[in-house]
């Protein structure tokens, strides 16, 4: 953790209320995004028990499985949670403006433009914490390789119509929620701690009652004792009051309230199927839609807090105003909305359960590409974060006190201006180390020469002499404006503003042996076999 | 519960769906005397061996009292070791001294094989989907194996043909079923760690940490003995703990009212040098205390300096606005 | 000590015979070498590229940074002036070392197509990758191979048939800066090292070892061995008294100067200060740093070794100083600048990976810390600090790393499917403390 963010917790323990980590809003908030709340059931992997999602803050549509193992009725789940998500996302789909984009001729190598399409928006999916995230992703595995009736008459559980293609989306949210600086699938918990830091570890920063008391507390009362609150009070029947962000449940409340109800709706629902007659069967009916009701309006009122939550969270990040480089990273979000549009209409098998040598080498570079353009990008967007750079000596502030011209010794002399600056801060330079400034929203590149007093012996302001390499034009002369003028006071980074991408990796059907080969036949369609559905997997 | 009259609830228990559950996987992993155990097992570390049949040794543990339960547990591994067939003890009990006095383990479950080697297996209920579970998880259980990986040695030193694998198995339930598979777990690591930490470790508390939850000490050791020790050992709090000890709430709010910076975290404490307080640190940013020639303190004011001016700038930059008032945290 | 009956002239002998044979005769596509610190890898590597050149195979040679292309360019050119060798370089300014242009059988180019044809060319893993559309070459040799990523072998895997991998497998291990957990267990997961997914698919291929250090003296190779490579031990190629460190100058009874004495006579020293919490560049032990140097130096420091008849002075340029944090070595440089030293080189672990010094003064990654991360617990990190060294090494820390050590035991997660490395570096820190306190000097400064 670096020093200025200790400084912020610290403060934010001593004044009872997080303080700032950024002074724009570093991710883009979509005008209209879909909020899902998730809970799952304790002790089984992906096993969904109930939801809230929606775009309207006043009407989340409620979704519940009142047996979680019975797959009958988690099939219906997912098909609801398919009809509240997939129309969101297809709406956007639909909507496209013309783009370019470089692609390479595979029969003669040579790199060219294309028009394509770009959706002109992407739909946002918010969650609440990170382990939404997760879950998110879990519910895609479960259900991309799913079959329906259709896909194969004779598979012994299908599933519904829509479901394996929420799979496939759920899958691709997730797989882009680990590319640093996307706003696909955010968690409200991550977005709110980009932006503040509160009085506490950033372990309990993952609850989202405790973080939101910290950065908004109530009136009259402290961040500490308002997220105190948030983590363990209780109402009379030990239910707390402000139950886990999900998905996981309190186990008080599995014990206390759900189990029982989930009981009397099993009890329910064997009464029904042992009723003699038409008139039993309607009370016994009306007994188990009275079950079924119990249920649901427990887990709303375990959700609704977390709801709520979400969305006060979402105001408070509205308060900032966006940063100018956050644009550029929802346009890659944009990018990558659209191709997986793209993959979907094509027909294009799901994605495999595990990446292949040179998809999962392809994401690492361009993960590693987002993580450092992201870096960057906070640092030249936000006075706070680049004074976290300056503080690193990644970064430095410097006043131009003298430019001498001087050129390149060829035979058609360029430009290489000497510049002398004057900064009391202390950049890991060394000679030739390269400096960028931003010019007219472009890196413009120069290099330390040296220290003109001989290295820093204290503290204080030194002189250092930095030679522009760049951005100058093509002339004999600097293009006007392209040197900075004496007086001028320069942000300049020892990171690099934009991001070569990395070289290209070879198809995978050319996998060298060093990586085992090209994926074999048989590898493609493994991936795409369904999980086996047995009846172990319920009761 | 100790944490609930101290004050203190922790929000701990389990929930009974995930306890059904996770005792329903272990019996079906245990079920026709560890078939399906057996199976996995054998595909993942058979070996040269033939294949476990009808005819695998499961010898009652049963004794009174842990001491007696871990003779009986040496008597057939050595029993089982000595006829060279397939031998599965299920909740065998080991012993492993511990700064003097013995500590009493249980694992899942033990299978000898024919050719004397013996393997740890651990059943969990946290799935394994494709083939990748939960690295804290893994590492949990990991560590937990090689304590009873040490217990054994300890068994197998004095019985003649034994040895105890440094591999074991982890069985986990797969992807979403409740169908059981097993991947094979290298615990040398945890093992030296582990060996290390018994001869080093003299602090009651610092060994209980060490041990798998569930091991009991010597019944002869009053159980006041144990809780003064306890109490007698100033707790070093970090917020790790609190997914780990029902008392971490107490210590931790014990540790915010002392100022203690590592409540915030261990890595908070990393770049504060001899600073400890929350107090003391804002002091030294400020400029109101410590030597300036102390980097920790240069590099506080520094930081502080870059901050104020950072937000100067940007509050100038854009008229502000303040954040509204909002309602309390889950009315 | 070395036991009667090894003789470790005829042992690496036996295991460089062995190597060049698979490489030069043997029927397998990858030939593995692992070298621990000082076991001759770079003569290695440029012997095998000769032999293969003289028998008419064009060869492509693979390191991972310019340093190493540029060193191991200049000692190809010191043992054969006339053979012709590529150098393929970036498009950058500067791109390599201005020595190459005094090499007259040395041709530069940043376009592969230009080298076409030279018996050997040499590159950076970063630059092969861009190479595209040339005809495959028959050899390769790559160099550091377990600090490359198993991505940029994936990148450059096509532009050979067969290849020489060879590397130390004990240093710090390649990084990443995102989180690559969803690949871990795969073997060919991007962010692990270029040798573990090359043996997870080739397990067939032969894999030799170089089982000499001929840079750690005997008082060191038992330790990094032990602590190091348990499971894959090495010897000194010098005996007990085969190396001697002594100066001109007698002790002066002081903290730096007792220690130096400790570490001339056993190879150890370890400067213990009070315990205490300090930032990472704490002033006190940063300067104990710099006096043990400047007492060295001034102390007339003469070594006594194999390579020469007569002592050879130590100067400046065969002593090193190691920390963890670059922070740590630019306060030990301005230390010395201060005490009027020059010439010393001081770098982080990363940095001093593969080079070798007479003596080197550490800075111990844990020294004052109150928190032990697993940055600071690497194995690979202590390994290279602990390893730079022909004669002595002298290990500034404060009081208290033992202590710390048992307040942070490893938990370490584990990933399934993942070949466990070895060792633990919680473990490798108490190994190596508990001989360094066997020679430890308390100073209070």
């Amino acid at each position: 953790m670096s020093l200025i963010t200790t400084l912020a917790r610290l403060e934010a323990v001593d004044t009872g209320r997080a303080q700032p980590l950024a002074t724009v809003r570093h991710r883009h908030l979509a005008d209209r995004p879909l909020v899902l709340v998730p809970l799952t059931t304790a002790g089984e992997a992906g096993a969904p028990l109930g939801a809230l999602v929606g775009t309207d803050r006043e009407a989340p549509r409620l979704l519940a499985v009142a047996q979680p193992r019975d797959r009958d009725l988690r099939f219906a789940f997912l098909a609801e949670l398919a009809e509240a998500v997939l129309p969101h996302i297809e709406a956007y789909a639909d909507v496209v403006e013309p783009a370019e984009r470089n692609e390479t001729d595979p029969a003669t190598g040579k790199k060219a433009k294309v028009e394509v399409e770009l959706c002109t928006d992407a739909a946002q999916l918010i969650v609440p914490s990170r382990a939404g995230v997760e879950f998110v992703r879990l519910l895609g595995r479960s259900m991309r390789f799913r079959r329906t009736a259709e896909d194969d008459p004779d598979t012994p559980y299908p599933a519904p119509a829509r479901v394996p293609l929420l799979g496939r989306w759920l899958t691709h949210y997730g797989e882009r929620a680990r590319v640093p600086g996307s706003s696909l699938l955010p968690a409200v918990t991550d977005l709110l701690n980009r932006h503040w830091a509160s009085g506490q570890s950033s372990l309990e920063d993952q609850h989202l009652g405790a973080l939101l008391a910290w950065i908004d507390p109530p009136a009259g009362s402290s961040g500490a004792e308002a997220a105190l609150r948030a983590e363990l009070a209780r109402d009379g029947k030990g239910q707390l009051l402000c139950p886990p962000a999900g998905p996981a449940t309190d186990p008080d409340f599995d014990n206390r309230l759900l189990a029982p109800a989930i009981e009397r709706y099993d009890r329910a629902r064997t009464a029904l199927a042992s009723a003699e007659d038409g008139l039993a069967a309607d009370a016994r009916l009306g007994e188990l839609s009275a079950a079924e009701r119990e249920i649901r309006s427990l887990l709303a009122r375990v959700m609704l807090p977390t709801w709520d939550a979400v969305w006060r969270g979402l105001d408070l990040l509205r308060e900032l105003p966006e940063g100018s480089r956050t644009e550029d990273r929802w346009t890659r979000d944009r990018w990558s909305f659209t191709a997986h549009r793209d993959r979907v209409r094509s027909g294009e098998p799901p994605q495999p359960r595990r990446d292949d040598a040179v998809t999962a080498a392809q994401k690492l570079a361009s993960r590693e590409t987002a993580q450092a353009q992201l870096e960057a990008q906070e640092a030249l967007d936000d006075p706070l974060v680049l004074a976290g750079r300056r503080l690193a000596g990644e970064a430095f502030l410097a006043t131009v006190s003298a430019v001498e011209m001087a050129y390149t010794e060829s035979k058609r002399p360029a430009p290489r201006p000497l510049l002398t600056v004057r900064t009391d801060e202390r950049p890991h330079l060394a000679e030739r180390t390269k400096v960028y400034r931003s010019l007219e929203g472009k890196p413009q590149t120069a290099e330390f020469v040296r220290y003109a007093d001989g290295p820093p012996a204290d503290d204080g302001e030194i002189p250092l002499v930095l030679r522009i390499l760049d951005r100058m034009g093509r002339g004999k002369e600097p293009a006007p404006g392209s040197v900075p003028e004496p007086g001028e006071r320069i942000a300049w980074t020892l990171f690099e503003h934009d991001q070569r991408g990395g070289p290209k990796l070879p198809d995978p059907e050319e996998t060298p042996w060093t990586h085992g080969g090209p994926p074999g036949a048989d590898a493609a369609t493994r991936a795409e076999l369904p999980d086996p559905v047995t009846p172990e997997d319920l009761l | 519960m100790l944490a609930t009259a101290l004050g203190s609830p922790a929000p701990f228990g389990q929930s009974q769906f995930a306890f059904m559950r996770g005792n329903a996987f272990e019996a079906k992993v245990k079920a026709d005397g560890g078939a399906e155990l057996l199976r996995l097992l054998y595909e993942r570390l058979g070996g040269g061996a033939p294949p476990p049949a009808g005819d695998t040794a499961t010898p009652d543990l049963s004794a009174a009292g842990p001491e007696g339960r871990a003779a009986r547990t040496a008597l057939a591994l050595r029993e089982a070791t000595a006829a060279g067939g397939w031998a599965l003890l299920d909740h065998p009990m080991l012993a492993l001294e511990v700064a003097g006095s013995p500590a009493y383990l249980e694992p899942d479950a033990v299978v000898v094989h024919p050719d004397g080697r013996w393997t740890v297996v651990e059943i969990k209920s946290f799935p394994m989907i494709d083939a990748s579970a939960d690295p804290s998880k893994v590492g949990a259980a990991a560590r937990q194996a090689a304590v009873y990986v040490l217990a054994l040695e300890r068994v197998a030193a004095v019985t003649e043909g034994a040895e105890v694998g440094h591999r074991v198995l982890l069985v986990c339930p797969k992807d979403f079923s409740n169908l059981p598979t097993a991947s094979v777990v290298d615990v040398r690591k945890q093992r030296a760690v582990t060996r290390r930490q018994l001869t080093r470790l003299t602090r009651v508390e610092d060994i209980a940490a060490a041990l798998p939850e569930g091991t009991t000490f010597d019944p002869a050791c009053p159980p006041e003995e144990l809780d003064a020790a306890v109490a007698a050992v100033p707790p070093a709090y970090a917020p790790e703990c609190l997914a780990a000890c029902e008392l971490a709430f107490h210590c931790r709010s014990r540790s915010r009212a002392e100022g203690a910076v590592e409540a915030l975290g261990r890595s908070v404490r990393g770049e504060l040098g001899g600073l400890t307080t929350v107090a003391g640190v804002l002091a030294a940013a400020a400029g109101k205390e410590g030597d300036p020639a102390d980097p920790t303190v240069a590099a506080l004011r520094r930081a502080a300096a870059l901050r104020a001016e950072a937000l100067e700038s940007a509050s100038a930059a854009r008229a502000g606005t303040d954040v509204p008032e909002g309602a309390g945290a889950c009315r | 000590m070395v036991t009667t009956g090894f003789d470790p002239g005829a042992e690496a002998a036996r295991a460089t015979g062995a190597i060049l044979d698979d490489t030069l005769r043997g029927s397998a596509r990858g030939v593995v070498v692992d070298s621990p610190p000082g076991a001759g890898k770079s003569t290695l590597v440029v012997r095998a590229a000769l032999e293969l050149a003289a028998a008419g195979h064009p060869l492509m040679v693979i390191a991972q940074t310019n340093a190493q292309v540029d060193d191991l360019v200049v000692r190809l050119a010191e043992k054969d002036p006339e053979l012709p060798v590529g150098r393929l370089h970036s498009s950058d300014s500067d791109p390599y070392d201005k020595v190459l242009d005094g090499l007259a059988n040395v041709t530069k180019s940043a376009k592969a197509a230009d080298l076409a044809g030279l018996d050997v060319v040499i590159s950076t893993a970063a630059k092969w990758a861009h190479v595209k559309n040339v005809e495959p070459w028959g050899h390769a040799i790559v160099d550091e191979a377990y600090q490359m990523r198993s991505d940029a072998l994936l990148a450059v895997a096509g532009l050979f048939e067969r290849a020489l991998f060879v590397g130390d497998p004990g240093q710090l291990d390649p990084f990443s800066i995102v989180g690559a957990d969803q690949w871990a267990g795969l073997s060919y997961d991007p962010s692990a090292s270029a040798v573990s997914t090359l043996l997870a698919h080739n397990p067939e291929l032969p894999q030799h070892r170089l089982p000499v250090s001929w840079r750690l003296p005997a008082s060191a190779a038992p330790l990094v061995s032990d602590a190091f490579y348990p499971y894959t031990p090495f010897r000194s190629g010098t005996d007990h008294g085969d190396r001697k460190l002594s100066f001109g100058v007698a002790s002066d009874g002081s903290g730096p100067d007792r220690v130096l004495d400790e570490a001339a006579e056993s190879g150890w020293g370890l400067l213990e200060l009070p315990a205490r919490h300090t930032p990472r560049t704490d002033p006190e032990a940063v300067r104990a740093v710099a006096l043990v140097v400047r007492r060295l130096l001034d102390r007339g420091g003469v070594a006594t070794s194999e390579r020469a008849e007569e002592p050879v002075p130590v100067t400046a340029d065969r002593v090193a100083v190691g920390t963890a944090h670059r922070d740590q070595a630019a306060a030990v440089r301005a230390a010395l600048t201060e005490l009027g030293v020059t010439g010393v080189a001081v770098d982080t672990a990363n940095r001093l990976q593969g080079r070798e010094f007479d003596v080197t003064v550490v800075l111990h990654p844990l020294s004052g810390r109150p928190d032990a991360t697993a940055f600071h617990l690497e194995t690979g990190r202590l390994c290279v600090l602990a390893s730079r060294h022909r004669h002595a090494c002298v290990v500034v820390c404060r009081e208290g790393v033992a202590e710390l050590l048992d307040e942070h035991p490893s938990t370490e997660p584990v990933q399934l499917g993942v070949t466990v490395k070895f060792p633990d570096g919680w473990e490798a820190n108490h190994t190596v403390l508990a001989h360094l306190s066997e020679h430890r000097v308390r100073w209070r400064p």
